[in-house]
């Protein structure tokens, strides 16, 4: 008899699932549109040239080793990648109230953070705190939150299907009749997987109604530079939030401004309200990254340490990674500009007012379920696509697709 | 507090800094009644040790080998594994959730033996994880979500330090079996045994699979057999947890036989395991997690419920130490190399261990200590109390944590013997002292020079030559110095 013999078969995670199934179609011309990984025109992954040069300078200095990080990380890494979200010249950084945890990637940072607020965010048990997360969004957020103890993960309205855009008038309706203290989790920049982002005005709207009602700011940046292919433009709501005086958390990736998926680099950057006030924070992340991970990988820390603290790199890795943002863009516009040209039913503009790697096309179950299953098209039943599994080659066919699904199926 | 919205009220309070918006000084935070963390005590050791400037000074806190000239080590396999995987320009794409294929192949293999009933029929499920800890904590996650029999694991009386509050964490309870004999330094195997047979069934026993932290005392095979047949008897899960595979007697069979002995014996057993210290891959976080299941069906099973449970912590796990791991497990004449140098590092360790004992009785030592030579891996169990810690780390500058643990790794033939003559000082009882008196001359045969002292330790005491002080104890003559004599 075994232990282990009423344990369930758990269905896999959606977006794996896709790629999976991607991997086994025989379909000669079979598209990619699922998860958000950069392609280059090749349809191809792309290892940063900065990255290449980084990791054999780091590969042949024969004084570095692999011994422990400290539990925080690395703190090259901590201080630059703050600094990369919140300016050099950030008032909170020379006021010694920013502080950080280098974690497993942007998930990693999501984790420590909802585990930190749920012993100590206003009291030290939060498990009934509601936690709201924007509709739609990350599948994962709402895992997350929930394994790390809190019961009511709710979500706040964001995408209105309608008129395809923000739904700002839902969403400040949500922040004004939630209750106090609650947590919300805000994409910074480059929205997953709608591609809206409030403007920002509304941003300033936002953020009037959350300071007034002591609503906790969670921001969640995976794509800052990637957005728009400008870092300062793409922290700007960040940056405003914490000019506003906000204590928050911010959880950075760098998984795909650096394409370093797999080495899971990310930074949660901890914004208090004084040194003292950090200090605190910091101890008791320790204790919570000491029984989850120990301490954080090195590699993909260094890579990105390396690159920013040298004036060249740093540049060198702008220009990286407005060349993946530039190639999303032309992407946009020329999809835009085939749907037009077909006379596919409905208005297309949404796919160039979006920004990021992601465009919610509108494409409803039926019409997604038609594109895998009859032209190989493999994206997310929610129409979300990925903007970079697009090439000029693909692209006629991805649109005629797309025009097929729209006009056949209702 | 509200927020004043009123800008003439806003502009009648001073000191508002122009890039607020809004009267943050004037709200209270909302870490106020946060308490400072205390600092963790196995990487508190070395954070201590960082700052002290004393040249002598060693640090036997965390388990990170270092060489023979105190140096972190990086095995010449892992450099070679390096080359051959830059030589290859692979993308960096996200690795699947349970992690790297082929080294979560390889690593079970490693465990379990290559000719593992287990592996040909496809029974085990083993995910990389975060190195050990992250191994341990998704297998705790996993047990308190699924396992239905008991809430309770039973850890060795002591244990890693960190285990406790992993599995607590993680929402089991934690309980205990005696396992260290502190009047002998070694196994109390009698205890354990008599421990074991109370658990109740089900629950779920912790056990080292070689190397045990912090004692360095491990069962012996005969010992490990009676084990198995109780927890059988018993009925209870077993979480082997082998963080030191080929780092204790240097040959990774040797090592692994306890585990495989288990699983020969029909234990389906649960189990971590660390690539940190046998590879020197500490940083790059390498580990597997494998659950041994009544078949492939339930495997499969289970390996859905381990991606459920990882996904929301960390996604999918870091490629480069996995890569290297497995490159080297997997490239035959890399594999041989990495045996030479697993083997020569334990070999190294048992040599300090000799040399330390050697050591200690050559400083006069009237103590056993022989339990620093029985003792294996990485860790060596003094016996030390904490006062005596505290005094070898104050006027010593030895580094380690209060339980008595040192780690040999960090003990080198130009410091073990600094290292045997502070053990030694802090450990004699002629230092030991409460009061000391200078005196008459000891007898009337004495010559006139002749002075003693009496020295008190609890309520014994010992009159001594001053002579004999000086000559016998180091901290003799600090004492005969402080007393002016």
């Amino acid at each position: 008899m075994s232990v282990f013999s009423e344990v369930p078969q758990a269905a896999p995670v959606a977006v794996f699932k896709l790629s999976q199934d991607f991997s086994n179609d025989p379909f000669p011309n079979k598209v990619n549109l699922g998860v958000g990984a950069y392609r280059t025109d090749e349809a191809r992954p792309w290892v940063l040239p900065v990255v290449k040069k980084v990791e054999k300078i780091i590969v042949q200095d024969e004084s570095l080793n692999h011994e422990y990080l400290p539990i925080l990380g690395l703190p090259e890494f901590r201080s630059s990648a703050s600094k990369i979200a919140l300016g050099d010249t950030s008032p909170a950084i020379a006021e010694n109230r920013v502080g950080a945890v280098q974690c497993l990637g942007g998930t990693g940072a999501l984790k420590i953070g909802a585990e930190f607020l749920r012993r100590f965010y206003n009291g030290n048990n939060n498990t009934k705190t509601p936690v709201y997360v924007s509709a739609p969004t990350w599948e994962n957020h709402n895992a997350v939150f929930a394994n790390a103890g809190f019961e009511d993960v709710r979500p706040y309205k964001y995408w209105d299907a309608e008129k395809r855009g923000l739904d700002l008038a839902g969403f400040l309706g949500d922040l004004k009749s939630c209750p106090e203290h609650s947590i919300f989790v805000l994409h910074a920049c480059a929205h997953n997987p709608t591609g809206t982002d409030p403007t920002q005005e509304q941003w300033k709207q936002i953020a009037e109604v959350m300071m007034r009602r002591k609503l906790f700011v969670f921001f969640d940046s995976a794509y800052q530079g990637f957005a728009s292919g400008s870092l300062e433009k793409d922290a700007w709501a960040v940056r405003y939030f914490v000019s506003m005086g906000f204590e928050m958390f911010c959880a950075q990736s760098f998984s795909k401004n650096f394409g370093l998926y797999n080495e899971r680099v990310g930074n949660l950057t901890v914004v208090a309200r004084d040194a003292d006030n950090l200090k605190r924070i910091l101890s008791q992340m320790e204790k919570i990254v000491r029984t989850m991970w120990s301490n954080p990988p090195s590699q993909g820390a260094r890579i990105v340490a390396v690159t920013l603290s040298s004036p060249e790199l740093f540049t060198e890795w702008k220009e990286n990674v407005k060349t993946m943002a530039d190639r999303v863009l032309l992407m946009r516009a020329q999809l835009k500009t085939k749907l037009q040209a077909l006379g596919t039913p409905g208005t297309w503009n949404h796919i160039t007012e979006q920004i990021g790697m992601f465009s919610f096309t509108g494409l409803n179950p039926k019409q997604v379920e038609y594109m895998v299953k009859e032209k190989h098209i493999y994206l997310m039943a929610s129409g979300r696509i990925n903007m970079c599994g697009l090439t000029t080659k693909n692209i006629s066919y991805v649109a005629e697709s797309i025009h097929e699904a729209v006009t056949k199926v209702q | 507090m509200a927020l004043l919205k009123s800008s003439k009220v806003i502009s009648s309070l001073g000191n508002i800094s122009p890039s607020l918006g809004v009267l943050s000084s004037r709200h209270s935070s909302w870490w106020g009644g946060l308490q400072m963390g205390p600092p963790d005590p196995i990487l508190g050791v070395t954070e201590a040790f960082k700052r002290d400037t004393n040249p002598k000074k060693m640090n036997l806190g965390v388990g990170a080998y270092r060489d023979d000239q105190g140096k972190p080590f990086v095995l010449s396999c892992v450099r070679k594994a390096e080359a051959l995987i830059a030589a290859k320009q692979l993308d960096k794409e996200y690795l699947p959730i349970g992690g790297l294929g082929e080294f979560s192949k390889a690593c079970a293999q490693l465990a379990l033996g290559a000719e593992s009933e287990v592996l040909k029929s496809g029974r085990n499920i083993t995910v990389q994880t975060i190195s050990g800890t992250g191994s341990l904590r998704i297998g705790a996650n996993f047990l308190a979500r699924f396992h239905e029999g008991s809430r309770d694991v039973y850890l060795p009386k002591p244990s890693w330090g960190n285990h406790t509050p992993i599995f607590r964490d993680a929402g089991m309870q934690l309980k205990g079996y005696r396992y260290y004999d502190p009047s002998t330094c070694g196994f109390d195997f009698k205890g354990a045994l008599e421990d074991i047979s109370k658990i109740p069934e089900k629950s779920v026993i912790l056990l080292h699979a070689c190397a045990h932290n912090p004692t360095g005392v491990d069962p012996r095979p005969e010992q490990w057999k009676e084990i198995a047949d109780l927890v059988k008897q018993k009925n209870l899960l077993v979480f082997f947890d082998m963080a030191y595979q080929g780092f204790a007697s240097g040959d990774i069979d040797r090592d692994a036989w306890a585990v495989r002995h288990f699983i020969e014996q029909g234990h389906n057993i649960v189990l971590s395991q660390s690539f940190a210290k046998n590879m020197g891959l500490y940083g790059e976080r390498v580990g597997g997690f494998t659950v041994v299941c009544k078949d492939a069906d339930e495997a499969k099973r289970v390996e859905s419920q381990l991606k459920i449970l990882i996904r929301p912590i960390y996604s999918n796990p870091p490629m480069n130490g996995a890569r290297i791991a497995a490159t080297i497990l997997n490239t035959p004449d890399l594999r041989s190399l990495w045996l030479e140098e697993v083997h020569g590092m334990a070999n190294r360790i048992i040599k300090m261990r000799e040399q330390l004992a050697a050591g200690l009785k050559s400083q006069g030592s009237s103590h056993n200590w022989q339990h620093v030579i029985d003792q294996i891996g990485m860790f060596c169990f003094t016996g030390l109390k904490p006062e005596q810690v505290e005094r070898l780390t104050k006027e010593f500058s030895v580094y380690m944590t209060k339980d008595g643990r040192i780690s040999m790794a960090g003990v080198t033939s130009g410091n073990v013997g600094h290292l045997a003559e502070g053990i030694h000082a802090v450990t004699n009882h002629v230092t030991n002292v409460s009061r000391a008196t200078r005196s008459a001359p000891l007898s009337t045969g004495d010559t006139n020079t002749q002075r003693s002292v009496i020295l008190c330790a609890g309520d014994k005491q010992r009159r001594l030559s001053t002579e004999w002080l000086h000559l016998h104890s180091h901290s003799g003559q600090k004492l005969l110095k402080s007393l002016d004599v």
